[in-house]
């Protein structure tokens, strides 16, 4: 009984972190990472930075926003399969609730100026958020000079030949098989 | 017809690596080219409301699209086909993840892929400035949000209201300037 009391007390933390991490996360992707990182990592301890950073790995390789992968990944972490539903279920939840209530409304949001004022403030922050998530990976990614060729390279690759993401972390995984 | 939206959203999840942006254009593809179910002008207004909505842009979109064509059912239809195939695959691979964690070649593999992380991550914020034209004002609002992260330990939730209250008190004085 105490373990299934830990149990359901784990899964509400879980539902809640990640209703926290639907609500907030503009911009999608990458801008959530630092909120997944605080609830995650600092605040519950659930995962280790790299275990964080291989979450991401593995979220990079397969369909689906990342947003969903983490959260089902993690949540199965956490709690086993249905912590992995509790998990999607809360990080959808606040997209649905807020996309309802537009949907029903979305003559009048397109009269005001409000909504175009609050997101030109938001959208600086997020660009900021991406760039807070690179030097936090970076922190526990780069552990020697070989990580950081590797990260140059492919930053290279991606942003000026159109390297493929998918490609770029398989690539990545050949040449850490060779490099260490 | 919910059936039909359930997969054709299914095929869209499942079929899109590399996140929420890559599912753009395929879910133009099914939903105006093909099916019909929404024309040009209404998917870009159905874009910027998912893009300024919280949660994944492809989320958004699906959910936007489902009340378009079927109300609320249609809504969760076209939820539920979106995450559905992240979901299954991702469940798969977790429960096989820590039965290999401690393989070395695997360990090779992910001290070779996170330093990749770093730089696929470096590529948006790249591709988001030069595409974002933010001027000088904006860009020293995002390095003070990274400034504030590493540095400060403040949330982003806070950063993230801040931000969208600062821009209309900033937006409110100029215009009873004007």
């Amino acid at each position: 009984m105490v373990e299934a009391g830990v149990m359901m007390e784990n899964l509400l933390k879980l539902f809640i972190s990640f209703l926290k991490i639907g609500a907030f996360s503009f911009g999608g992707g990458y801008a959530m990472l630092p909120l997944i990182e605080e609830e995650i990592i600092q605040v519950h301890g659930w995962l280790s930075p790299t275990e964080f950073i291989d979450v991401l790995a593995v979220s990079e390789m397969t369909p689906g926003p990342i947003a969903i992968n983490s959260a089902t990944f993690l949540g199965y972490k956490v709690g086993g399969v249905w912590g992995s539903i509790i998990a999607t279920i809360a990080v959808v939840l606040p997209s649905f609730i807020v996309m309802s209530i537009i949907f029903h409304f979305i003559a009048r949001f397109k009269d005001t100026p409000y909504v175009e004022w609050v997101f030109s403030g938001i959208r600086p922050v997020v660009l900021g958020l991406i760039a807070a998530a690179a030097v936090t990976v970076g922190k526990n990614a780069f552990i020697d000079i070989k990580s950081i060729f590797i990260a140059v390279v492919l930053f290279y690759l991606v942003s000026f030949k159109r390297l493929n993401p998918i490609l770029a972390v398989v690539l990545a995984g050949a040449m850490g098989i060779v490099l260490y | 017809m919910l059936l039909k939206m359930f997969l054709t959203f299914f095929k869209i999840g499942a079929f899109t690596f590399g996140g929420g942006y890559a599912m753009i254009p395929i879910i133009q593809e099914e939903v105006v080219n093909k099916k019909k179910w929404v024309d040009e002008n209404e998917f870009l207004d159905a874009i910027a409301v998912s893009q300024a909505s919280p949660g994944p842009v492809a989320v958004n979109t699906s959910i936007y699209v489902g009340y378009r064509v079927k109300g609320l059912s249609g809504a969760l239809a076209c939820l539920l086909g979106t995450i559905l195939p992240s979901f299954i695959t991702i469940l798969i691979i977790a429960i096989f993840f820590y039965q290999y964690r401690d393989n070395k070649v695997l360990d090779k593999i992910f001290l070779g892929i996170r330093p990749a992380i770093v730089a696929l991550i470096l590529s948006a914020v790249y591709k988001l400035t030069k595409s974002s034209n933010f001027g000088y004002k904006k860009l020293c609002i995002s390095l003070a949000a990274v400034f504030a992260i590493e540095f400060l330990n403040i949330s982003p939730i806070f950063l993230v209201i801040a931000g969208g209250i600062g821009a209309v008190i900033y937006n409110r004085l100029n215009f009873e300037r004007e």
